[in-house]
């Protein structure tokens, strides 16, 4: 296999609903990192029915092209079509890297076009890096240059591995939503799009779809939310909580919290948080009014960042927290909710 | 009918991580468990054979110890246990592991094969819709319930904001979420019947089209660069201000983060 044939770096540009989503602007920022280590370009992979529409946004987030298969029978998200037009694309256009988000959409995508064009792929990346594969030389051992180095945590966030793809291609990885940062918007950006189409013909791996139906709610399952805020029995009482959903609601996060509150009958069991509810790992943890007892603390101290506030100095929850804040909760949450609410206000 | 379902021996993370004195993980103070995605695929496959007579097969992938968790399933009323052990599978990525888990399947009869979604080590979700690949089946992940109509099987099929319900042709291959079922316990009855079944052992010798290329950690394209037990974090900031001094330090801190 010609290794050097394989050029560029390529972003699957996830859209559901002909609504591109926010995984896509993530990949083509980290993307554009990597393709100046590597002196290449950016290319988005663009599947879908009447999609072609999208490309300037994928432009204006850095794409240098866009690869668009526009087809009727892609027209809702199925493994099989989606599947044969990626599989297709990286066949036609030999992408060096071939990132994807790591979605419920891109978890199902990525192993299956990675089997089908036999490369590797590693799963739930959370950084990438341009660099040498081994790292550090080793004697009668081929040094490779300009590798994908992906660094993913495992055994429930208790390693982390850095890995690489040295002798298939593309080298892929599904990349953690939330993780990466997209660019600031280049207004008026165009990008080289290229129509490609590979033909769709059914087969026995075609499913139907039967039904689709949308969560009818704006509750997000506190383990796919970005933002957390999460409240303990120091909140003192189910009603206020609301403190607690103001603040969220500011930063388009939502409520959870720990045992006490779901024993004490406050919130339902599915918004509690720990070794008895759910592991969560958002961007941003609040822990507010929670003491942090080990069994909370093992369902969420992989979040990438802890803000505590609690008005006892000595709680446990401090040792995992980022930033603690010794206090009133009952001042400071309204207090920082108003002041979030300017600080987003004075963006707009 | 015939439903395959594979499941892996994981060490138990949720209940009982222990740590060394420096912060890494003691593996070997940690109990292996059935991962639970996979116990809720075994317990979907029950179900079936409790409605429609389902023959159920569990197939496992691993070192030999691996074999408890092949019992496991059988005394909780899986009819058969196959574990696939070889020297050469050793450290294989989630392609090698397709790879073989392919090549072992290849000598069955089937209807569905059932995984988990993903295991609680890994966490990767990768080996099912890889094994499907290499055979050439229908995969429907994430699935939340099961139900059978004629030759095909319906799925509730999870994503972020919305489900699909998704109609697949048999055979297919299905990966299952936690969310599908609680699983049924062992009975004491199957838990001493399981204690003398048979398990059907393999190795590299019983797998069917499959390359030696394609096995182990020399056919795993994806290589370890560096790994490390993660060193538990210790705390950060903590500060002790007044209302509105602590207001303004944290907005700060959000946006150093680029949050706000």
């Amino acid at each position: 296999m010609g290794l050097e044939e394989y050029k560029g770096v390529y972003v699957f540009a996830q859209q559901v609903d002909n609504k591109l989503s926010g995984i896509a602007f993530e990949l083509l920022g980290k993307a554009k990192d990597l393709a100046k280590d590597l002196d290449t370009d950016v290319t988005a992979v663009l599947l879908g029915k009447d999609v072609k529409s999208l490309a300037d946004e994928l432009a204006a987030y850095g794409a240098d092209k866009v690869i668009v298969v526009d087809d009727p029978a892609l027209e809702t998200y199925r493994t099989e079509p989606y599947a044969h037009a990626l599989a297709s694309v990286i066949n036609e256009y030999k992408p060096d890297i071939m990132l994807v988000g790591a979605t419920a959409i891109g978890r199902d995508l990525g192993p299956t076009v990675s089997a089908r064009v036999a490369t590797g792929l590693t799963a739930d990346c959370t950084q990438l890096d341009i660099g040498d594969f081994p790292m550090v030389a080793i004697p009668g051992q081929e040094q490779k240059h300009k590798q994908l180095l992906m660094t993913r945590p495992a055994f429930g966030g208790n390693t982390i591995a850095t890995i690489a793809c040295p002798d298939n291609r593309p080298q892929m990885a599904t990349v953690r939503p939330g993780v990466m940062q997209k660019i600031d918007k280049i207004e008026g950006a165009k990008a080289q799009i290229i129509e490609f189409n590979p033909g769709f013909e059914e087969n026995n791996r075609y499913v139907e779809i039967l039904e689709v139906v949308k969560a009818v709610s704006d509750t997000v399952d506190i383990m796919d939310a970005k933002i957390l805020v999460s409240g303990g029995r120091g909140v003192g009482s189910p009603e206020n909580f609301k403190i607690l959903e103001d603040l969220a609601e500011v930063l388009g996060g939502q409520v959870s919290c720990s045992r006490a509150v779901v024993d004490s009958g406050w919130k339902p069991k599915d918004l509690q948080v720990g070794q008895t509810g759910k592991t969560v790992r958002p961007n941003v943890y609040f822990a507010i009014g929670i003491s942090g007892a080990i069994q909370h603390v093992a369902g969420m101290e992989e979040s990438d960042l802890i803000i505590a506030i609690n008005k006892d100095e000595d709680a446990p929850i401090f040792d995992v927290a980022d930033y603690g804040v010794v206090g009133d909760l009952n001042k400071i949450v309204p207090a920082l909710t108003a002041a979030l609410k300017a600080e987003l206000a004075k963006k707009d | 009918m015939k439903v395959i379902v594979c499941v892996k021996q994981v060490p138990d993370t949720k209940g009982g991580v222990q740590f060394n004195p420096d912060g890494t993980l003691n593996r070997a103070a940690m109990l292996t468990i059935m991962n639970p995605d996979d116990k809720a695929g075994l317990e979907a496959a029950l179900r079936l054979k409790d409605q429609y007579g389902a023959e159920v097969t569990v197939i496992t992938m691993g070192l030999p110890k691996a074999e408890d968790v092949l019992r496991e399933a059988m005394a909780m009323g899986a009819d058969k246990g196959i574990l696939v052990t070889d020297r050469v599978l050793g450290g294989a990525d989630t392609w090698a592991t397709s790879t073989t888990l392919a090549g072992a399947i290849r000598n069955l009869e089937y209807d569905l094969i059932i995984t988990g979604r993903q295991a609680i080590d890994g966490d990767t979700a990768q080996v099912g819709p890889q094994i499907a690949e290499h055979l050439g089946l229908p995969v429907i992940s994430y699935a939340e319930e099961i139900k059978i109509d004629g030759d095909s099987v319906v799925v509730k099929r999870q994503y972020e904001d919305r489900y699909h319900m998704v109609k697949a042709k048999m055979p297919a291959l299905i990966t299952a979420l936690s969310e599908l079922n609680d699983p049924r316990y062992m009975t004491p009855g199957g838990i001493f019947d399981a204690l003398d079944a048979e398990i059907t052992t393999w190795g590299r010798a019983n797998l069917v089209d499959v390359d030696d290329s394609n096995l182990g950690l020399k056919g795993s394209p994806t290589k370890i660069a560096k790994a490390s037990d993660k060193v538990r974090k210790g705390s950060g900031e903590k500060v002790n201000l007044d209302a509105e001094e602590s207001v303004a330090y944290l907005v700060g801190k959000l946006k150093d983060k680029h949050i706000v």
